[in-house]
């Protein structure tokens, strides 16, 4: 379900930010200090999505932050609208969405926060948020049934 | 001119993000999403720098950059001379022909928290401003010294209890009023000023192209509600600034060559002030019965205001 073959080389999520014991003390970190976000030339980067980029491991593209998170949002294809509400207000860039289409969710940079389900406008919700273990098959059978209007 | 279109979601949401994700800002921070509607609201080259700030600590965290642009830090407070500095060099090479691709469009931005705009980087700020150069100075307003604990910073309003101005039986917390920002920026003469917030994204992409647009010196003051210290639950980020902009403790409006004051969102309904600071755990105390002073004060100050912007806006002065 949320298989996303969007990167053929994908390098996302390969270092821990909290990188323990190899780490430089204050007083060994070089004083002022270039870090280059890509690989070789950066030009027209604007214009390239995501999987076309070429990051250094200095790009915090290739850290991870999953382990901060204890809700995680599941996402339901079949509800989705496709209003990029999630988009514009995940401040985490985690949701991925390509040519207007919402294809789901970035694991490995999403801290789980529930903005998105919030200010999703569907009826039920395409996105809740699950217990960071559950499986999404559980999640998705659990999902809610839409909710009627109620009569004034 | 390289600008994207913002004319519905659907069509903004097929720019690139430029702003990577696992920075280590809370979960929840509006900092990010303000960030984020600024680069994607345009294709340009940026060159930007930061001042000390939540968004500064968070997004170089070494050996980790979350910047997919030109991005610098220098200082605390000096984020608009190093922007300048930016600018300047950046014409002068393209004078002397020393640049490999002169015709490139290159913008310049600065980022400060509300303790780095209102306080510590003021007097850079306004240097920057009086000498006009080509920049945007985008202060993220969350009304306290967030990154260092929650302290009171000149932006923090009335009633708001802050670690160093605590509410308790002696106090009803923050009893100095926010300082007006936005009209100290507008009497430079600048250009193009606003007042910002991340929830009516198409109002901001706008007043962001506008501001990256307008030749010389642009500020835009953004709300950024704090979950941290603000108190309220990481996902009400967006209904918090929803309540923050209904009830007008936030207006959103901008002003042009430091007269021409345009209200870029009216609400339809104007919301009490109680709905948003209720929502709030830093102003839970005010609504016990010997605070219910301070919220009447509030609002009064909020009417005054709003009555004075309305004014303002029909007089063009």
């Amino acid at each position: 379900m949320q298989d996303l073959k969007l990167l053929a080389q994908d390098n996302r999520g390969l270092y821990q930010l909290e990188a323990g014991e190899d780490l430089l003390g204050w007083h060994e970190v070089t004083q002022g200090s270039i870090l280059p976000s890509f690989e070789g030339d950066a030009t027209g980067i604007a214009n390239m999505k995501q999987e076309e980029r070429n990051y250094s491991h200095y790009n915090s593209y290739t850290a991870t932050v999953a382990s901060w998170r204890v809700l995680k949002p599941v996402y339901n294809r079949d509800i989705c609208i496709d209003c990029q509400n999630c988009w514009v207000w995940c401040p985490d860039t985690s949701i991925i969405s390509r040519d207007k289409q919402m294809l789901g969710i970035d694991y490995d940079h999403c801290k789980g926060c529930g903005v998105c389900v919030e200010v999703c406008p569907t009826n039920p919700k395409s996105l809740l948020m699950f217990g960071e273990h559950s499986s999404f098959e559980d999640a998705l059978s659990q999902w809610p049934e839409k909710k009627k209007k109620e009569k004034k | 001119m390289a600008i994207t279109s913002i004319k519905n979601l659907k069509e903004f949401s097929t720019n690139n993000d430029r702003f990577e994700g696992a920075h280590t800002l809370c979960p929840g921070c509006a900092h990010s999403m303000i960030v984020r509607e600024l680069m994607n609201c345009t294709d340009d080259n940026l060159v930007m720098t930061a001042n000390t700030g939540c968004l500064e600590v968070s997004t170089a965290v070494y050996p980790f950059t979350t910047w997919d642009t030109s991005w610098m830090h220098i200082g605390f407070e000096n984020a608009a001379s190093s922007v300048t500095g930016s600018e300047v060099m950046h014409r002068v090479r393209k004078k002397k022909g020393t640049l490999p691709d002169p015709d490139a469009p290159v913008k310049f931005v600065a980022w400060g928290g509300d303790g780095s705009t209102f306080d510590i980087g003021f007097q850079w700020l306004s240097g920057a401003m009086e000498r006009g150069h080509n920049f945007v100075y985008v202060c993220l307003d969350n009304e306290n010294y967030a990154n260092t604990g929650g302290q009171r910073s000149s932006a923090t309003p009335i009633g708001s209890t802050t670690s160093t101005a605590p509410a308790g039986t002696h106090s009803y917390g923050e009893k100095q009023k926010k300082k007006d920002i936005v009209a100290i920026m507008a009497a430079h003469d600048a250009p193009y000023v606003a007042q910002l917030a991340p929830n009516k994204w198409k109002i901001m992409a706008k007043g962001f192209q506008k501001a990256l647009d307008t030749e010389g010196p642009c500020f835009i003051n953004t709300v950024s509600p704090c979950c941290t210290e603000w108190r309220f639950d990481p996902k009400d980020t967006i209904t918090i600034t929803d309540l923050a902009t209904d009830s007008l403790m936030f207006p959103v409006y901008e002003i042009i060559n430091g007269h021409e004051l345009n209200i870029l969102y009216r609400p339809k309904n104007v919301l009490k002030v109680e709905d948003y600071l209720g929502a709030q755990g830093r102003y839970k105390h005010l609504f016990k019965a010997e605070n219910k002073h301070v919220i009447d004060k509030i609002q009064k100050d909020i009417n005054e205001y709003w009555d004075m912007l309305q004014r303002r806006e029909e007089a063009r002065i």
